[in-house]
């Protein structure tokens, strides 16, 4: 997956955002059964009889399949440099290739079944511009309809990241050291302010997992701050690929989460766990805090979760899942996300 | 120089440290305006009632959100002492507490705090009454975990999951646990209210805690219905009333 490059099932600049992501799991299946849906219609209207339909429909699909598999397979190759055209660009290629696939296949078909009477040619070609006409605007339609929900991603984003409540605690926590430790003092603030910075930044770009980390230890000091031995921390992450690329703001919610649920609401205090690892093409985070239960303060919890997931969906679509679950005191949530870095 | 038991004597009660630093430093601060003492301190409700049952408190800064026991059950319970310290709740950021303080006119300090604020709170706790029970129940949206017996000026705990049924007579209530009958001074309605989940209305005297229900028997003596509930543990049989006939066949 690494080598794919480029991220998120809509781009956000530029020409990228009219043209979806090819390589994605979920703009494939989706141009799959637009297609199919497409040569059902086809077929409906060329058969004679209900019955025929199905018979009809093989034969176009023997002819679309390919074609389809053939265009995403490029598509997914090419798709750098179909951004670096523009979208008008972009589509002018796409109609010559589209053609070019629909003659190439056309033609393999001819040679291969010759008894069953071919349509013309001419029938064939505007099925197929036709089919990607349809595609294209349905991706295009998407967009447009996802453009609004992408903007305010980002304002959720914001919203998500930082309770008050640990804003207002921390700047009384630093207000009790200025007197008596006016060095922990400072670095408190630094770690703060380096926390805002991240917060008040254009967060639509992906980020590297090692900034995420890092962030998530600079919050972790401050609440260690408020709550000394209660808050216990493990990180697992020697085999992390510190370049895997991560929506922004994706750790730091969760972390806060757990020192909320997990840490705060306890005498003893508790651990938190954080693995992050790749497995195969995927980049999993694990993490895992205790769960007092009571499900005394339990509200703000599904807020940040649903709105991860919503993020998570907006730049991978069906590529990446998140799952949580309660298990004997213990509460996992669990992250995959493909692997992808920098492209270049 | 006033002698230190004519100053009010205050608890501090917060769960971070630093916290609690500070307004110890804030209370420095006041005390040339506003002479006091600083008695005491507490990380926790159940060591705010514990310092209580101790020693003499005026004054108790009280931070909202604390670990097992938080200020808001802590000032349910010390609400229903004899002689109540004011108290001067404290919290960082907490929509939910801060909506329903300002509804029921109940005072706090927000966090970070400043001293004139907290001057200003101190100096209202010499004119101003103790903040009533009802307004604190009504601000709370969580049932209490513990029910408080107040006997010969001390609270005594009694954790709602050991209660087995709690019955009214006369003034008070009977609390029931495996191990002893305690009495408190609130009304059945208001429990029955507060621990909806927990409890079921078998009379028109009497809540049954649902996890302490063994079972039903029939044709039991005094019981209009001719069922009676019989608790876990203990063996004892309560009547129910022909109104509450109908859980019977809820639970069987």
């Amino acid at each position: 997956m690494a080598k794919l490059g480029t991220v998120a099932s809509i781009n956000q600049t530029g020409a990228g955002i009219r043209l979806p992501n090819f390589c994605n799991l979920g703009v494939m299946l989706r141009s799959l059964l637009i297609v199919n849906l497409l040569l059902v219609a086809a077929a409906a209207i060329r058969s004679p009889s209900v019955g025929g339909i199905w018979l009809e429909f093989l034969v176009f699909a023997a002819f679309g399949e390919p074609v389809l598999m053939l265009s995403l397979v490029a598509l997914c190759a090419a798709r750098r440099w179909l951004h670096a055209m523009g979208y008008v660009g972009a589509l002018a290629a796409l109609a010559a290739f589209e053609i070019l696939v629909g003659w190439f296949v056309y033609g393999a078909a001819g040679a291969l079944v010759p008894e069953r009477s071919p349509m013309p040619f001419g029938q064939v070609m505007f099925l197929v511009f036709f089919v990607t006409a349809v595609t294209l605007a349905y991706f295009d339609l998407r967009t447009r309809a996802l453009s609004p929900a992408i903007a305010e991603a980002r304002i959720q984003a914001l919203q998500a990241r930082i309770r008050p409540h640990f804003l207002y605690n921390s700047i009384n926590a630093v207000l009790s050291l200025i007197r008596s430790e006016p060095r922990r003092a400072e670095r408190a603030l630094e770690d703060l302010a380096d926390l805002f910075r991240v917060l008040m930044a254009d967060n639509r770009t992906l980020v590297p997992i090692a900034n995420e980390v890092e962030l998530a230890r600079q919050y972790l000091a401050l609440e260690s701050l408020r709550l000394g031995e209660r808050l216990k921390v493990t990180w697992r992450i020697e085999t992390m690929p510190a370049d895997a690329l991560v929506p922004p703001l994706v750790l730091q919610p969760l972390v806060e989460n757990a020192v909320y649920h997990g840490i705060e609401p306890s005498e003893a205090g508790g651990e938190i766990e954080i693995d992050i690892a790749r497995a195969g093409g995927q980049l999993a985070m694990v993490l895992k805090n205790p769960f007092p239960g009571g499900g005394r303060h339990s509200s703000g919890n599904r807020m940040a979760i649903v709105n991860i997931r919503e993020r998570l969906q907006l730049h991978f679509d069906v590529e990446a899942s998140m799952r949580s679950e309660v298990k004997e005191g213990t509460y996992t949530v669990t992250i995959r996300i493909p692997y992808i870095t920098q492209p270049g | 120089m006033l002698l230190s038991s004519d100053v009010p004597r205050i608890l501090i009660a917060d769960d971070e440290s630093p916290a609690r630093v500070r307004l110890r430093d804030l209370l420095d601060e006041c005390r040339e305006s506003f002479p006091l003492a600083i008695a005491d301190e507490a990380r926790n409700g159940r060591e705010v009632l514990d310092v209580l049952n101790r020693e003499k408190i005026d004054i108790v800064l009280l931070d909202i959100r604390m670990p097992e026991i938080d200020g808001m059950e802590a000032a349910r319970h010390i609400a229903g002492m004899a002689e109540p310290p004011a108290i001067i709740f404290t919290t960082a950021f907490d929509s939910y507490a801060i909506k329903a303080f300002e509804v029921n006119a109940i005072d706090y300090l927000l966090k970070p705090i400043r001293v004139e604020r907290l001057l200003m709170a101190l100096g209202k706790t010499r004119a101003a009454p103790p903040v009533s029970r009802q307004a604190l129940d009504a601000a709370s949206n969580l049932p209490r975990r513990h029910l408080s017996v107040h006997e010969r000026g001390k609270i005594i705990l009694v954790p709602v999951a050991d209660v087995l049924y709690l019955r009214a007579e006369l003034k008070y209530v009977t609390v029931r646990t495996a191990e002893r009958e305690h009495l408190v001074e609130e009304s059945l309605t208001h429990l029955e209210e507060e621990f909806a989940d927990a409890f079921v209305r078998i009379h028109r005297n009497c809540l049954v805690a649902r996890t302490a229900i063994a079972g039903f028997e029939r044709n039991a003596e005094e019981s209009e219905s001719g069922w009676a509930v019989v608790i876990k543990g203990t063996g004892e049989k309560l009547p129910v009333s022909r109104r509450q006939h109908s859980i019977v066949k809820q639970f069987r």
